[in-house]
C-alpha cells in the first residue's frame, strides 16, 4: 500500500528521469514483445498444425526455452554481441537494441509454445469442417487462431509477463545506464543496493500496476472473442 | 492427367462423364482397413444413400469424397479426372461435406452462414436471407453459436453449405440425434434442393426410412464394404442380398 501510494507520489511529482525509466520499459518491452508475437505465434500455430519431420525436437525446444533463466539468455546475447563475438559489428551492446533482442529470446518461447498449446485444445474437426467449407491452408489456420484466442492471448501476456519483470538480461546486455538503457527492474535492482528501499518499492508498484494494466487491456481484447 | 482436365477451369464436362468413379479404393487406418470399395459410379444429380451401421465407414468414406482424407490404395476421379489429396483448392470448393457433429465457429449465427461465402471473397445477403428464412433460422442471426440448441446447429451447419451452391453436397448423418421436426425440416430442404438445382447429394445415413424417402440410389455399406447397391425400389422392395435384408428388417444388430 506504502509502496503503491509512493508510487503515486512519484508519478504526480514528475521527475523525467522517472518518465525516462518508464518509457524505456515500456519501449524495450513493447518491441521485444510485438516481435515475439510476430513470430511467436506463426511458429506456435504452425507447431501446433502441421506435421514435419523434426517437430518433436523443435517443440521440445520451445518448451526449454519457457524455462529459459533470463540471466543465461543474458549471457549469450552478451557474448554473441561483445566486441569479438559473431554480432559484435552491430555494436548494440550496452543498447536499447540489445535489450530487446535478449528478451525477444525470452519471450518468443513462451508465445509460441503457449500458442502451440492452445490451438492443440481446438477440436480438430473444426479444422476438417473449415476446409471441407473452402477453406486455404492460411484460411484454415486463421480459423484455428480464432477459436484458440483466449489461449492464444493469454500466451503473449505470459510473454509479456516474463519480460516485464525479468531483470538479469536487462542488466548484463543493457547495463542499466541512466538515460539510456534503465528499466524499472534495473531501477529497482540499483535502488535496493543503494539503501533507498521507499523508492524501490514504488517503482516496483509502478511496474506492477504497468503490467496489471496491460494483461487487463489484453483480457478485454481477448474477451470480445471468449 | 491434370493437363485435359477442364474442371480446372471452372468448367463442367459432359453430363455423360460421372460426377464421381472410385475405383479399388482403400483406407487403412493401422494395420485396420476401415473402407474398401472396389468400384463405384455417382452419378451428377443423383442423391446416393449410404446405408449402414455406426463404425461402417461411412463418414471415411464421405471424407474421401471431399478429398480431405487421402487414400491408401486405388483412386477417386471427379468428373472423369483423377485427384490426388491435397486436391486443388478450386476443385475443393466446389463440393462440401455437412459434419455429423458440426462444430461453429465462435461468431454469430450470421457469421458462421456466411463464414464459406467470406472465404471465397463473397458478401452476398441474396443467398444467405432465403436459406435462413427457409430453415427457420431467421430472427436469430446475431446470436452467438454457442448458445445454440443442437438443431439450430444442424440447420446453420446445413444453412452454411447450401449458401456455397455446391456441386456435390455430402451429408454424413445430418439428422442423427434430431426431434422429428428437425429431421423433417431438413429432409425437406433436400428434397427441396435437389428439384431445384442439379446437385449431386451422397447422403450417409444409419437410418433406413430416411435413405428410403430421399435416395434415387441406395447403397449398404458394412464393414467398410458395399453389399450393394441399387436403386432404391428395388434395394427395398427387392434386396439381392441376404445381409441387405436383415440390416431392412432390423435383424442385423448395429
Amino acid at each position: 500500500m506504502e509502496a503503491l501510494l509512493g508510487a503515486v507520489r512519484l508519478l504526480l511529482a514528475g521527475d523525467p528521469a522517472l518518465w525516462d525509466v518508464i518509457g524505456m520499459t515500456v519501449g524495450v518491452s513493447g518491441s521485444a514483445l510485438a516481435i515475439s508475437t510476430l513470430l511467436g505465434v506463426p511458429a506456435g500455430a504452425g507447431l501446433g498444425l502441421t506435421r514435419f519431420p523434426g517437430k518433436r525436437l523443435a517443440t521440445a525446444l520451445v518448451y526449454t526455452g519457457m524455462g529459459l533463466p533470463p540471466v543465461v539468455v543474458g549471457l549469450a546475447v552478451y557474448l554473441l554481441l561483445s566486441r569479438a563475438g559473431p554480432m559484435g559489428g552491430l555494436a548494440w551492446l550496452f543498447t536499447p537494441a540489445a535489450m530487446v533482442l535478449a528478451q525477444t529470446v525470452i519471450a518468443f518461447p513462451l508465445v509460441a509454445g503457449l500458442t502451440k498449446a492452445a490451438i492443440e485444445s481446438v477440436d480438430p474437426d473444426l479444422r476438417l469442417q473449415v476446409r471441407s467449407l473452402g477453406a486455404s491452408s492460411w484460411q484454415e489456420m486463421g480459423a484455428m487462431l480464432e477459436e484458440a484466442s483466449l489461449g492464444v492471448v493469454a500466451s503473449i501476456l505470459a510473454g509479456l509477463g516474463g519480460i516485464l519483470s525479468e531483470v538479469g538480461a536487462a542488466m548484463l546486455v543493457g547495463g542499466n545506464i541512466e538515460g539510456q538503457t534503465r528499466v524499472l527492474s534495473t531501477a529497482i535492482v540499483l535502488e535496493t543496493r543503494r539503501g533507498d528501499f521507499g523508492l524501490a518499492l514504488a517503482l516496483g508498484g509502478i511496474l506492477l500496476a504497468t503490467t496489471f494494466l496491460l494483461n487487463v487491456l489484453g483480457l478485454r481484447l481477448a474477451g470480445r472473442h471468449g | 492427367m491434370f493437363w485435359d482436365c477442364v474442371w480446372l477451369d471452372g468448367m463442367a464436362r459432359s453430363s455423360v462423364v460421372p460426377a464421381y468413379e472410385l475405383r479399388d479404393v482403400r483406407k487403412d487406418y493401422g494395420a485396420r482397413t476401415v473402407v474398401e470399395v472396389g468400384q463405384l459410379d455417382v452419378e451428377p444429380g443423383e442423391v446416393l444413400a449410404v446405408l449402414g451401421p455406426s463404425g461402417a465407414g461411412k463418414s471415411t468414406l464421405l471424407r474421401m469424397l471431399n478429398f480431405l482424407e487421402p487414400l491408401s490404395s486405388g483412386s477417386i476421379a471427379f468428373e472423369g479426372c483423377k485427384v490426388e489429396v491435397p486436391c486443388p483448392l478450386p476443385l475443393r470448393r466446389r463440393m462440401t461435406m455437412v459434419f455429423q457433429r458440426p462444430i461453429l465457429l465462435r461468431r454469430t449465427l450470421r457469421q458462421n452462414v456466411a463464414y464459406g461465402l467470406a472465404l471465397r471473397g463473397v458478401h452476398s445477403d441474396e443467398t444467405i436471407n432465403p436459406l435462413l428464412e427457409r430453415l427457420e433460422l431467421k430472427g436469430l442471426e446475431q446470436v452467438p453459436s454457442r448458445s445454440l440448441s443442437g438443431g439450430e446447429m444442424q440447420r446453420v451447419a446445413l444453412a452454411r453449405a447450401l449458401v456455397l451452391r455446391p456441386q456435390v453436397l455430402l451429408l454424413d448423418e445430418p439428422t442423427a440425434n434430431l426431434d422429428p421436426a428437425n429431421v423433417a425440416l431438413i429432409e425437406r430442404m433436400i428434397r427441396e434442393l435437389r428439384g431445384e438445382r442439379r446437385m449431386t447429394i451422397v447422403l450417409a445415413t444409419h437410418n433406413v426410412h430416411q435413405a428410403r424417402r430421399l435416395a434415387d440410389r441406395v447403397g449398404l455399406l458394412i464393414e467398410g464394404r458395399f453389399v450393394e447397391v441399387g436403386e432404391t425400389d428395388r434395394f427395398f422392395n427387392n434386396p439381392a442380398d441376404g445381409r441387405t435384408a436383415a440390416f431392412l428388417g432390423g435383424d442385423m444388430v448395429y
